[in-house]
């Protein structure tokens, strides 16, 4: 199957795909790089420096500079460090600019000053998107992505009728602690956050295909935004129906964006695949299958901290 | 009440614990009657069988009246009396459907865990490690029955418990054994390991028309109940190994080549499992070593002789049980020679009905197999005597 489809997941795509400023800026390091090596004297004209004897060396070696960088940008590969070398350019630059602003007079002094003050603001620009591609590779890195698929032995429209009523999610999407439907489109989720407390979100259905496909995603103002899909495909040979779930959390930084990733652990999938197996008991057999050692049914999280395979005490509820 | 926990290697004691109650609506709550230790209770009660845990409450093999119902039960009342099938399976799944129970997909809640292992995870099994679904097990004064509209059936009064307590396991697990070597007219089969589930597949194999049954152990007493009860031929393999000075490790293949003209058996029933015995100080000690090391988890003397044994084209059907990995398998002997092999925890659900129905006519009693009969307080020397083979012990039944 295609993998997790942007027009879905936009919100969680923009924040992986991050802005196309690098790019814009990449676009600038071209021009000035050319510039500076196929004239350098209108270069140094330009900028007021064409009386230095060091300009015919200098020029063309920060056009090169900018030719690299540009190369960098364009490839679209780790925008944040290529930012950050046109930040660290800009700081040469302007010490060069700073200095050449020191001994000149007149129009050569007033030409210098507008070079220094457009690199000056073309230096803000880069920090800003040195700083934006740093945060957006951190939320990349944050973003969790999962596809899990699980074969049901019951017809598609059945598997999707239950899914459909997203009350019955918290049945066996063990986060889950309440999924309120407000009308058929919009609707009002509660997880089981951190440390006993409660995240609430609104979400929205995005597209709804009976039998076929659910896909949803939450409403800006999730503290961590997340989206999913589910697809329902006719196994081969009457096989019953696979279960094909795509979900994706965009965790913020700090305490929160840590806590989310501590609860899905170094293999969120499991966490998935063990909700589905839950969807599949309550598919095939009325319920989630309990056992005295896993009273609250599947979880591989719990299989790692069991207790003995005897009776509950009394009062204790499965 | 009382039930049998697994406190650490070798160690099994009766102790106090809350009742079991019902935790889905398809369970029902039994008040066991009788309860038996299994040759497998033993691969647990060694630390052989992974993720087991010291309180853990072992017995698969037990029945019982029915005492409680959940909501969705209806095919039990309280007061019926029953015999609990060992696999756990919702008879929901695609597995369970085409009568394959002992892999139901529903019923292993630690199913993530034995998937690691195994690739895919089989049925839940009580009182089996919590690998297998961490079910409280029967051997005990309760035990909860999941899906219990599917498992247990009802057991009339002039059966007795010693005849239908063995339809939870033994039975149906050496019927299966017998099923899937496929036989036909004028076949030999041999079955390694002469434990009630070897005894019960030779008794099985006769019903289902095997011209011959040959049967190999090294215990004198169990062999005599295979020739007695079953009609078997016997080897004992310690005794082969002792006449024929040079060759230990083929005699049991020269005994078989011997029996049925070069030939070899038709088909050939592997009941012995991870912990085999071999005639070999060296062979033996070679595996044993490695296990002991976890180098390997199992010792599959009988399995390794099985595949040699057995005639090409033939079926080696696998009941002992296995839980990990097998060194030395002897693939080249296995693919050359055309062999097929059938296995599986037995699918109990699909064999109760029509055994029980052999039973009450009378084809076959499996109670023979049983040699001591005492109470659930005295399970700890029940494991003892049946480990150490004392008092030719075959097994042991719990009457509670």
């Amino acid at each position: 199957m295609d993998r997790t489809d942007p027009t879905v997941l936009d919100e969680l795509e923009r924040r992986r795909r991050g802005t196309g400023l690098p790019r814009l800026l990449g676009v600038v390091s071209l021009t000035l790089g050319v510039g500076g090596l196929l004239a350098p004297r209108t270069v140094a004209r330009l900028t007021g420096v064409d009386d230095s004897p060091h300009a015919a060396g200098v020029i063309p070696a920060v056009a090169a500079r900018e030719l690299g960088q540009a190369a960098g940008l364009l490839a679209g590969r780790r925008p944040a460090g290529w930012t950050w070398t046109r930040v660290a350019g800009d700081a040469v630059d302007l010490t060069l600019l700073g200095r050449a602003l020191a001994d000149r007079r007149g129009e050569r002094r007033r030409r210098v000053a507008v070079t220094t003050a457009v690199t000056a603001g073309i230096a803000a620009v880069d920090l800003l998107a040195a700083l934006r591609a740093g945060r957006a590779r951190r939320a990349r890195e944050r973003l969790i992505l999962m596809e899990v698929g699980v074969t049901v032995n019951r017809p598609a429209s059945e598997a999707y009728r239950f899914w459909r009523d997203l009350e019955n999610l918290p049945r066996f999407m063990a986060h889950l602690e309440s999924v309120r439907a407000e009308d058929l489109r919009n609707s009002h989720w509660t997880a089981r956050g951190p440390a006993g407390r409660h995240i609430s979100w609104d979400a929205e259905i995005v597209e709804d295909r009976p039998n076929e496909l659910i896909s949803w995603r939450s409403l800006p103002g999730a503290r961590v935004p997340n989206a999913g899909r589910v697809r329902f495909v006719p196994a081969p040979g009457d096989r019953g129906t696979e279960v094909r779930v795509e979900l994706g959390y965009a965790p913020p930084a700090g305490r929160l964006g840590r806590a989310v990733a501590k609860l899905f652990g170094e293999e969120p999938e499991q966490q998935v695949r063990d909700d589905l197996r839950r969807f599949k008991q309550v598919l095939e057999t009325g319920e989630v299958v309990r056992s005295d050692a896993s009273p609250e049914g599947v979880s591989l999280h719990q299989q790692l901290r069991q207790r003995p395979a005897q009776p509950l005490p009394a009062g204790l509820r499965g | 009440m009382k039930a049998t926990a697994w406190m650490g290697r070798d160690s099994v004691k009766v102790v106090d614990v809350p009742d079991p109650r019902i935790m889905n609506a398809r369970d029902a709550v039994v008040k066991i009657s009788s309860t038996a230790i299994c040759g497998s209770d033993l691969h647990l009660y060694h630390g052989y069988i992974p993720a087991l845990r010291k309180g853990d409450i072992l017995g698969h093999e037990f029945m019982g009246e029915v005492v409680e119902v959940g909501p969705e039960v209806d095919n039990l009342a309280v007061g019926d009396r029953v015999v609990v099938p060992f696999p756990i399976a919702c008879g929901n799944c695609a597995s369970c459907q085409q009568g394959r129970y002992s892999v139901c997909e529903n019923s292993n809640p630690n199913a993530g865990v034995a998937e690691k292992i195994m690739g895919h995870s089989p049925a839940g099994i009580f009182g089996y490690s919590h690998l297998l679904g961490g079910y409280a097990g029967g051997q005990a004064e309760y035990a909860r029955v999941p899906f219990a509209d599917v498992g247990p059936i009802k057991v009339p009064d002039e059966v007795p418990d010693d005849q239908a307590l063995m339809l939870a396991d033994v039975l149906p697990t050496g019927y299966m054994g017998a099923e899937m070597c496929d036989i036909k007219p004028g076949d030999v089969i041999a079955v390694w390991g002469a434990g009630p589930v070897g005894l019960l597949a030779a008794a099985s194999a006769r019903l289902l028309g095997a011209e011959r049954v040959i049967v190999i152990d090294r215990y004198p007493y169990r062999l005599r109940l295979a020739a007695e009860q079953v009609g078997a031929e016997t080897i004992n393999y310690e005794q082969v190994g002792a006449e024929t000075i040079n060759y230990e490790q083929l005699d049991v293949l020269d005994e078989l080549n011997q029996l049925t003209a070069g030939r070899g058996p038709d088909a050939c029933i592997d009941a012995v499992g991870l912990e085999g015995h071999h005639g070999n100080a060296a062979m033996y000690a070679y595996d044993r070593v490695k296990q002991a090391g976890r180098l390997e988890t199992e010792r599959p003397f009988a399995l390794r002789q099985a595949i040699m044994a057995c005639r090409s084209g033939g079926v080696v059907s696998v009941i002992g049980a296995y839980g990990g990995f097998v060194d030395k398998f002897p693939m080249g002997a296995f693919m050359n020679r055309s062999l097929i092999m059938r296995t599986g925890q037995c699918h109990v659900q699909r064999y109760t009905r029509p055994l029980l129905e052999h039973i009450v006519r009378g084809d076959i009693d499996p109670s023979f197999v049983i040699s001591h009969r005492m109470p659930l307080k005295d399970a700890a020397k029940g494991y003892r005597i049946f480990q150490k083979k004392q008092d030719d012990c075959t097994k042991v039944v719990l009457k509670v």
